[in-house]
C-alpha cells in the first residue's frame, strides 16, 4: 500500500505495480472551533470495493465522508483519489469521479426544481453533450422511466426521491460513490428496493462504495469491509465475515453488535460507556 | 400477561380527515385491548399507527373525525368524557411520549422546572415536594447527575437524556398506561437499549400498561409481549412477539423478508409486492 | 393530485394537473395553476387582486375613463360637490377630482413599480450573498444594511428630497434607499436556513460555482418571501409617497398625485369634504388591496407555511 504518486507538471508519474486504491485517507483530523470531531482516521478502499463506516451519532463518521466529498474544508491529513492527492478546494473534474447520495431524500432535492432540471444541471456545468439521451438513460437505470422526468419533488414518494438522488449522483458517471445513510429515512420495504438498486448499479457500473450508516445490518448486507468509529477514531476495522461470525475484537464493536440485534434485558444492564 | 380486566379497550376505532382531495381515512376500524403488558404497534409510514395512539387520548386535529364502537379506559368512557375528564386522564392516568424530545420540551425553561410543573398541575404538590419528586424521577430514569439535569435547558441534553427526561415527566404522576410513539427512533442503539430497559422495568415493576408504536419490527418483537401489525389504517395481523417467525399475513412476512440481517447474508433483499386486497376491509 | 370528476369536460385542466407532465412548460404551468387554486381559496386575497387589477386597468385606460382633463381649470365651477357632471366634485381650481384620481393612479403605479425594481434585486442579492458566504462578507454587508435601517424612512426621504429638490423621482429614490434593508435581512435569514440544507451540498457536489448556487438554488427560494413582504409593505410605500406629496416634497402641482391632492384639500376639509376625502379613500383602498394580495400570496408562496 505504499503508493506515493507525485504530480509533476500535472501528470501522474508512472503508476507502481499495485494499482492505487480508489480512496485513501491518511491521518485525517477535523476540527470545528473547539470540537475535535475526527482524530486521526486512516483507511483505504480498493477499486470496486464497498466499504462501510459504522458508528453512533457524534462518532465523526459523516464528518469523514463530507471531508472526502469536499463539503468540509477544515481538515488536515491526506485524501487521495486513485492516487491523486486532493486539497481542501476541489476542481471541477473531481466531481466527475466522486459523487454522493445524502441521507434525507426530502432535504436533498431542491423543492422548486423538476427532476429534469436536477439531472440537466450537472451536465451543463461539465459541458457534457447529449443531455436528452443521458437523462433518459439514467432515469431508466434507477428504475424510474421517462414519466418522472418533469415532476417536482413533492410529486414523488420518499423512495422515488432517493432514486432521483441516485440518478443525480450517477449522471456524471463517477467511479466512487459516497453514501451517507442513504436509507435511514425510508420505510423498510423501500429501503430494500434502494439497497437492491445500489447493489445492481455497483455491479453494472463497477462502482466503488463508501457507505456511512448507524445500521450494522445494512453494512453487513452492502459491504465487504467496515470500520467502526467512536469519538472521532476508528476503533476497529473488520471484514463482514468477522462481523457475521460475531467475533469482533473490540468490546465497543461487540456491544454495538449486541444492541443492534434487538432488545435484551441482560445486555441492557451490562452496557458500558466507551470514551 | 393479559389480566382478566384489560386496561384499555378499543373497538372499531376510526379516524377520518376531510381534505381538499377528498376523505382520508387514516384509521379504519381498529380493535384491540391492552392489559398490564407491552403491546407493540408496527407499521410503515402512513399505516395509521401514530393516529391510533393519538386517538386514544383524543389528540387529533380539529379537522379530524374520531368514531368508535367503544373506547374505554378502565371505568372511563373516553368517547363520552368531557374535556375536563380528558385533561385529568391525559398525563395523570395515560401518558404519552413522542419521538423527538426537542419538540415536546419547552426550550426556554429548565428541564427540572418543566417536570416539577407537570407534577404540580396533576398531583397538586407544593413547589418543594414537586422538586423532590422530579429529582427522584430523574434518578429513576438513570440520569447520572439528577441535580445537573434538573437545572439544564433542553438543548443542553443529548437526545437520549432528553428522552429520559420526557419519560421522567410522564411517569411522575404514576400513569396506568403509557403510549410511546417511536420513543427511541432518534436515538443510538445503545441508548435505545437503556431507554427500553427503563420502560421494561416500569411495566414489570409497577404493572403499567405500555403501547409501543414503532416502524422497527425486529425491535418490537424483541421488546414487546404482543405485536399488532398495521397496514393502510387497519390491523392486518396480531400475534405474540415470540411467534413473529410464524407470521401468516403476507404483509408481515414481506416486512420481515425486506429487512437486511447481520446473521443471514442474502444477495438480494425481498421486495414487497403490495396486494390491494390487504387494504380492503373484511366483508361483513 | 386527484382532480374532481369535471376534468373530463375540461381538457386543459387535466393537462395542467397531470401527475406526469411531458415538458418543462407543462410542469411549470401546472405548478402555477396549483398555486392559483390555493390562492383562489382565500376570498379576501381575490378582493385584493381585484383592486390591484382595477388599479392597473384604470391607469392604462386613464384617457378613456377620465372624461375631463386633470389639469383643466374652470374657476366658475370651483369646489362643486359631487354630481352627474363631476362624479367626485371639483377642487379649489375647478378641476374634476374624478379625472385627477384616475390620472393619479398612474403616478401611484409608477412609484410602486420603480420602488420594486430598485429594492427587490438589491435586497435579495445583498441578503443572499451575505448569508451564503458568511464571514467578512456577512459582517460588512449587514453593517451597511444596519446603517440604512437606522434612518427613519420619512426623515431620510425628507433630507434627501431637501438636498436634491422636490419631485416624484427623488421621492422614489429616497423611499427605495430606506426600503431595501428589511428585504436584505429577510433574504439573509432565509439563506441561513437554506445554506445548510442537503440540496445545497448536493448542488456543490455537482461542481456548481458559488455564483450558480446563489442565483440558481438560493435566490429562487428567497424570492417568494421577499415578494410577499414587498406586497405587504406596498401600502407603507404608497403612504410614504403620499406623505411626501402632502408635505409638498413629492409630486409637484399641478400633478394629480393623491397625497398632494389631500394636502391641497385640507384647507376645505370642513366645508368641502370631498376634496381631501376622495383621494384619501383612493389611497386607503389601494393600500388595502396590496395588503390583502400580500396575505394571499403568502399562503401560496411562503415555504414555511406549506
Amino acid at each position: 500500500m505504499t503508493v506515493a504518486v507525485r504530480r509533476r507538471g500535472g501528470l501522474p508519474e508512472a503508476v507502481p505495480s499495485t494499482p492505487a486504491p480508489m480512496l485513501e485517507v491518511v491521518d485525517m483530523h477535523v476540527r470545528f472551533d473547539a470540537v475535535h470531531a475526527v482524530r486521526g482516521v486512516s483507511f483505504s478502499v480498493t477499486q470496486g470495493e464497498s466499504f462501510g463506516i459504522v458508528g453512533e451519532s457524534g462518532s465523526g463518521k459523516s464528518t469523514v465522508l463530507r471531508a472526502v466529498a469536499g463539503l468540509n474544508s477544515g481538515w488536515s491529513g491526506a485524501i487521495r483519489i486513485a492516487g491523486d492527492a486532493v486539497g481542501p478546494r476541489r476542481e471541477r473534474g473531481f466531481y466527475k469521479r466522486v459523487q454522493m447520495v445524502f441521507q434525507d431524500p426530502y432535504g436533498s432535492l431542491h423543492p422548486r426544481h423538476t427532476v429534469d432540471r436536477v439531472l440537466a444541471e450537472p451536465l451543463a456545468i461539465h459541458g457534457l453533450g447529449d443531455a436528452e439521451a443521458r437523462i433518459e438513460r439514467v432515469l431508466r437505470d434507477v428504475g424510474l422511466g421517462p414519466a418522472f422526468r418533469f415532476r417536482y419533488p413533492h410529486q414523488l414518494s420518499g423512495g422515488q426521491r432517493q432514486r432521483v438522488a441516485v440518478a443525480r449522483a450517477l449522471i456524471l458517471e463517477p467511479s466512487l460513490l459516497l453514501l451517507d445513510e442513504p436509507t435511514s429515512a425510508l420505510d423498510v420495504s423501500v429501503q430494500a428496493e434502494i439497497l437492491n438498486l445500489l447493489t445492481r448499479l455497483r455491479a453494472e457500473h463497477g462502482l466503488t462504495f463508501v457507505l456511512v450508516t448507524h445500521n450494522l445490518a445494512v453494512v453487513a448486507h452492502m459491504c465487504e469491509r467496515l470500520a467502526v468509529m467512536n469519538q472521532g477514531r476508528i476503533v476497529e476495522e473488520l471484514t463482514v465475515e468477522q462481523l457475521r461470525a460475531a467475533e469482533p475484537r473490540e468490546p465497543y464493536t461487540r456491544q454495538l453488535l449486541r444492541a443492534s440485534l434487538g432488545y435484551d434485558r441482560e445486555a441492557a444492564r451490562n452496557l458500558e460507556t466507551f470514551d | 400477561m393479559t389480566g382478566a380486566q384489560p386496561l384499555l379497550t378499543v373497538e372499531d376505532l376510526r379516524v377520518e380527515y376531510q381534505t381538499r382531495k377528498g376523505l382520508v381515512r387514516a384509521v379504519r376500524g381498529v380493535t384491540f385491548t391492552v392489559g398490564r403488558e407491552k403491546v407493540g404497534i408496527v407499521g410503515e409510514s402512513g399505516s395509521g399507527k401514530s393516529q391510533t395512539g393519538r386517538a386514544i387520548l383524543r389528540l387529533i386535529p380539529p379537522t379530524g373525525r374520531l368514531t368508535a364502537k367503544r373506547l374505554g379506559f378502565e371505568e372511563v368512557d373516553l368517547l363520552a368524557a368531557d374535556e375536563r375528564t380528558m385533561r385529568d386522564v391525559r398525563g395523570q392516568r395515560i401518558a404519552m411520549v413522542l419521538q423527538d424530545p426537542k419538540f415536546s420540551l419547552n426550550p426556554v425553561m429548565t428541564v427540572g422546572k418543566q417536570i416539577a410543573e407537570a407534577y404540580r398541575a396533576h398531583a397538586e404538590l407544593d413547589a418543594g415536594a414537586a422538586r423532590k419528586r422530579a429529582l427522584d424521577m430523574l434518578a429513576a430514569v438513570r440520569m447520572r447527575e439528577p441535580e445537573r439535569v434538573y437545572d439544564s435547558y433542553p438543548h443542553e441534553l443529548s437526545g437520549g437524556m432528553g428522552q429520559r427526561a420526557m419519560i421522567a415527566m410522564m411517569l411522575g404522576t404514576d400513569p396506568d398506561l403509557l403510549i410511546a410513539d417511536e420513543p427511541t427512533s432518534a436515538l443510538d442503539v445503545t441508548v435505545q437499549m437503556q431507554v427500553l430497559a427503563i420502560l421494561d422495568d416500569l411495566v414489570t415493576g409497577r404493572g403499567m400498561g405500555l403501547i409501543f408504536i414503532s416502524h422497527d419490527l425486529n425491535l418490537v418483537a424483541s421488546f414487546c409481549d404482543r405485536v399488532l401489525v398495521m397496514y393502510a389504517g387497519r390491523i392486518v395481523e396480531e400475534l405474540r412477539a415470540s411467534e413473529l417467525g410464524q407470521a401468516k399475513h403476507p404483509y408481515t412476512q414481506g416486512l420481515l423478508a425486506a429487512l437486511p440481517r447481520v446473521d443471514q447474508p442474502t444477495r438480494e433483499l425481498a421486495v414487497m409486492r403490495r396486494d390491494p386486497a390487504w387494504a380492503m376491509e373484511p366483508v361483513g | 393530485m386527484t382532480a374532481p370528476a369535471a376534468t373530463s369536460t375540461l381538457g386543459w385542466r387535466a393537462w395542467l394537473l397531470a401527475a406526469e407532465p411531458h415538458s418543462r412548460a407543462q410542469a411549470r404551468l401546472g405548478q402555477a395553476y396549483l398555486g392559483w387554486l390555493a390562492f383562489r381559496r382565500n376570498k379576501l386575497a381575490l378582493v385584493g387582486l381585484g383592486i390591484i387589477l382595477a388599479l392597473l386597468a384604470v391607469a392604462a385606460l386613464a384617457p378613456v375613463i377620465a372624461g375631463h382633463s386633470p389639469f383643466a381649470q374652470e374657476l366658475a365651477d370651483r369646489l362643486k360637490p359631487p354630481d352627474a357632471g363631476h362624479w367626485f366634485g371639483t377642487d379649489e381650481l375647478g378641476r374634476d377630482i374624478f379625472a385627477r384620481i384616475v390620472w393619479g393612479a398612474r403616478i401611484t403605479l409608477t412609484i410602486v413599480a420603480l420602488v420594486v425594481v430598485m429594492v427587490a434585486p438589491v435586497g435579495l442579492v445583498v441578503g443572499t450573498v451575505a448569508g451564503y458566504f458568511g464571514g467578512w462578507f456577512d459582517v460588512v454587508l449587514m453593517r451597511v444594511t444596519d446603517i440604512f435601517l437606522a434612518f427613519p424612512r420619512l426623515i431620510l426621504a425628507l433630507a434627501f428630497v431637501a438636498a436634491l429638490g422636490p419631485g416624484i423621482e427623488n421621492a422614489v429614490i429616497a423611499i427605495a434607499l430606506t426600503a431595501w434593508p428589511p428585504y436584505a435581512r429577510i433574504a439573509r435569514a432565509e439563506t441561513l436556513t437554506i445554506r445548510g440544507a442537503d440540496f445545497i451540498a448536493a448542488a456543490r457536489m455537482t461542481g456548481a460555482s458559488p455564483a450558480r448556487v446563489v442565483f440558481g438554488h438560493v435566490i429562487p427560494l428567497c424570492t417568494s418571501s421577499v415578494i410577499v413582504r414587498i406586497t405587504l409593505d406596498m401600502a407603507g410605500i404608497i403612504l410614504t409617497a403620499a406623505g411626501l406629496g402632502f408635505l409638498g416634497l413629492g409630486a409637484q402641482p399641478p400633478s394629480p398625485e393623491w397625497g398632494a391632492m389631500i394636502s391641497s384639500g385640507r384647507k376645505f376639509l370642513l366645508d368641502q369634504w370631498w376634496v381631501a376625502t376622495i383621494p384619501g379613500i383612493a389611497i386607503c383602498v389601494v393600500s388595502l388591496g396590496f395588503n390583502l394580495l400580500g396575505d394571499g400570496l403568502r399562503d401560496v408562496l411562503d415555504p414555511k407555511q406549506q
